[in-house]
């Protein structure tokens, strides 16, 4: 186990390698470059040298690459080449936390609405509620978040006078006021997670349906069992194994879906600046950004094949 | 008499009509309400796409959708909410928001198709090099797909849309000179090459999931005997490829691109909404969610957000329902699972 652990981390080396030099060799392809970008009007073509000098981009790029790549094995993501010398890692520091709590939350709330509504449609087919599930995943699944996300703010602010935390207050952290930080990060969370949840619903109904067909599950039924036991312990348990592979595999849709809800929220979150930055051509934050895009999409899929073999003892790794 | 008695039960039964086509279709579609709901909303889909703005005249009416010209400004109808003249109301600089969404899916399903067709097409190539020579080959490809699905899709896009579409990229210039691909307004659409280059980095992002399952499939085909039997009779790989393992693919990678058809399209209204994608004066479901819609929706003027993300989710919900039932008529099992439990169509 532990040396299945290891040799899949050992992947994670290429996969970083090829995520950021494509990155970086894209960025590099383009002419203008960002030493243009900030200059801004009127600038003369010495002012562009100079600022390419002092930013480094001059320099060859396989120079520039290489000393990106020790910079970040030695824990320094190299500085921003736009926001005046902003070293990379100040930026994470503020940014991070806000992206971390809206996937946290939406990793949550998808669950909460995908598995119970699942499980619930799926021990009563053909009821009311399951239709009203189905009805709903499918809705669920179908509107884009941006847009539920404009909706949202729109009717929001004049149903609910709810308003988004850069508007209003102002971004509070967890740790100060964890009561206002739920209710500001409520409603981006949710958009977020509607997808999810409607994808994880209709694999917990179906892996469900299939899951209580066995012979297993008729025993279970025959021993007495009430429903509860028989559904929870003995469907609920198998049922899940898909749904766990579903969720790990949706983590880089989550990703994805954070870069559009940060800007539809206006929260200042990693997604918010990679756009930002691949607007400005800013190269080491997006590198930087892609990098750890990258490693927690690697590791998610790695925590679901270890989940895999604590939930089916049958699955061995070798 | 005797012969009669002779008839085989098997050829008895044989003989039981089945109903005619039109029965039969009535029937599956009263089994799937959700199905044709589907099949009406891409059906939609397509008629506003292809006639939204139309040359073409029969006794003297113009066979055109969308009632307005979608980038017309009216000073006159400046934010007019809907009415009978303007069914879905005007936005902030008096254009139709009816002719702009009609619009829209001209843009969206172009940009759909063409990404699907570009990444499809390189996608299988490559699964099935990939699948079929394995060693070396393979670790190369499955490696590159691995950096691909490594980065988020959006990014990735963005950024490829950033590098390519730049006015000074050499790759722009390049389509622009060499490639028949026409640089200014083509079928209506002004700006065409940014709208290609947009499909292209959606194209690239479809490339590496389609590659990935082609490659599965084709490693479990190449084992089969025939695969043998025409290496034995001398077949080249090229040969073997195109006519034993090809064919053997197609109606997977058929599947795969009519499931990722909604995703690109999908795909082209996030990047445009995050203003990157189509250019400002064309009608885009994603594009018109942003900048001067956004604000005059946040001072009470719905409409203009409102019914192009309604379009976008429609096609979607359209395109998902007629998936599911599609996979319920054609996949068995699936049905007998979900059969006692009304799973039709859902």
């Amino acid at each position: 186990m532990r040396n299945y652990i290891i040799r899949r981390l050992m992947l994670l080396v290429p996969i970083m390698l090829g995520v950021s030099f494509l990155t970086f060799a894209m960025f590099r392809i383009i002419p203008g470059d960002a030493a243009v970008l900030t200059c801004g009007f009127g600038c003369t073509e010495e002012v562009v040298e100079d600022l390419r000098h002092d930013r480094g981009l001059d320099r060859p790029w396989y120079e520039q690459y290489g000393d990106w790549v020790w910079g970040v094995v030695q824990g320094d993501f190299g500085e921003s080449l736009t926001e005046s010398d902003l070293p990379v890692s100040t930026g994470l520091e503020r940014r991070l936390p806000v992206t971390a709590e809206i996937l946290i939350m939406a990793m949550i709330l998808s669950l909460v609405l995908g598995v119970p509504p699942g499980v619930l449609s799926a021990i009563r087919p053909g009821t009311p509620l399951d239709f009203i599930a189905r009805v709903a995943s499918v809705l669920w699944l179908s509107i884009p978040s941006f847009w539920l996300g404009i909706l949202v703010i729109t009717f929001g602010l004049a149903w609910f006078g709810w308003t988004p935390p850069q508007f209003g207050l102002g971004y509070v952290p967890f740790f100060d006021d964890p009561w206002v930080n739920l209710q500001q990060f409520f409603f981006p969370s949710l958009v977020l997670a509607l997808a999810i949840a409607a994808a994880i619903m209709r694999l917990t109904r179906s892996s469900m349906l299939e899951v209580l067909r066995n012979d297993y599950i008729r025993t279970a039924w025959s021993k007495g069992l009430r429903e509860r036991t028989v559904v929870t312990r003995h469907a609920l348990k198998n049922a899940l194994i898909p749904v766990v592979t579903i969720v790990g595999l949706q983590v880089g849709a989550l990703i994805g879906g954070a870069v559009l809800v940060e800007r539809v929220f206006a929260l200042n979150g990693v997604g918010f600046w990679v756009v930002e930055s691949v607007i400005r051509r800013d190269i080491f934050v997006v590198m930087s950004l892609t990098l750890i895009f990258a490693i927690v999409y690697v590791v998610a899929n790695l925590l679901v094949d270890i989940a895999y073999g604590w939930l089916d003892p049958r699955i061995r790794y070798a | 008499m005797a012969r009669e008695v002779a008839v085989p039960l098997e050829l008895e039964e044989a003989r039981i009509e089945r109903p005619p086509l039109g029965r039969r279709l009535f029937n599956l579609a009263r089994q799937h309400p959700l199905g044709v709901f589907g099949l009406f909303t891409v059906g939609l889909l397509f008629f506003a796409g292809i006639f939204a703005e139309t040359p073409v005249s029969i006794f003297g009416v113009n066979l055109s959708v969308a009632p307005y010209d979608p980038q017309a400004i009216d000073r006159e109808a400046l934010l007019k909410g809907p009415s009978l003249s303007h069914p879905f109301g005007t936005d902030r600089l008096g254009r139709d928001v009816l002719s702009r969404t009609i619009f829209g899916a001209r843009i969206s399903l172009m940009i759909g198709m063409v990404s699907i067709f570009f990444g499809v097409t390189i996608g299988t190539f490559l699964g099935v090099i990939s699948g079929y020579f394995g060693r070396f080959v393979d670790s190369l490809i499955q490696r590159s797909v691995d950096v691909f699905l490594a980065f988020p899709a959006i990014v990735l896009m963005l950024a490829i849309v950033t590098v390519i579409g730049d006015e000074d990229s050499a790759a722009r210039r390049f389509l622009a000179e060499d490639t028949p691909v026409p640089e200014g307004s083509f079928l209506g659409v002004p700006f065409f090459l940014d709208i290609f280059i947009l499909s292209l980095a959606i194209g690239v992002a479809v490339i590496a999931s389609v590659a990935r399952v082609t490659r599965g499939a084709v490693l479990s085909i190449k084992e089969n005997v025939y695969i043998e039997a025409a290496r034995a009779l001398g077949a080249s790989d090229a040969r073997i490829m195109r006519h034993h393992i090809f064919p053997n693919v197609v109606a997977l990678v058929v599947v795969l691109a009519s499931i990722t058809l909604p995703l690109a399209i999908l795909a082209e209204a996030a990047i445009s909404f995050l203003a990157i994608g189509v250019p400002a004066p064309t009608p885009s479901w994603g594009a018109d969610l942003t900048g001067q819609n956004r604000e005059t929706a946040l001072s009470g003027s719905w409409w203009p957000v409102f019914f192009p993300g309604l379009a976008l989710s429609l096609v979607v919900l359209g395109f998902n329902m007629l998936g599911d039932a599609f996979r319920d008529i054609s996949d068995p099992r699936l049905r007998g699972a979900l059969g006692s439990g009304g799973g039709r169509g859902l």
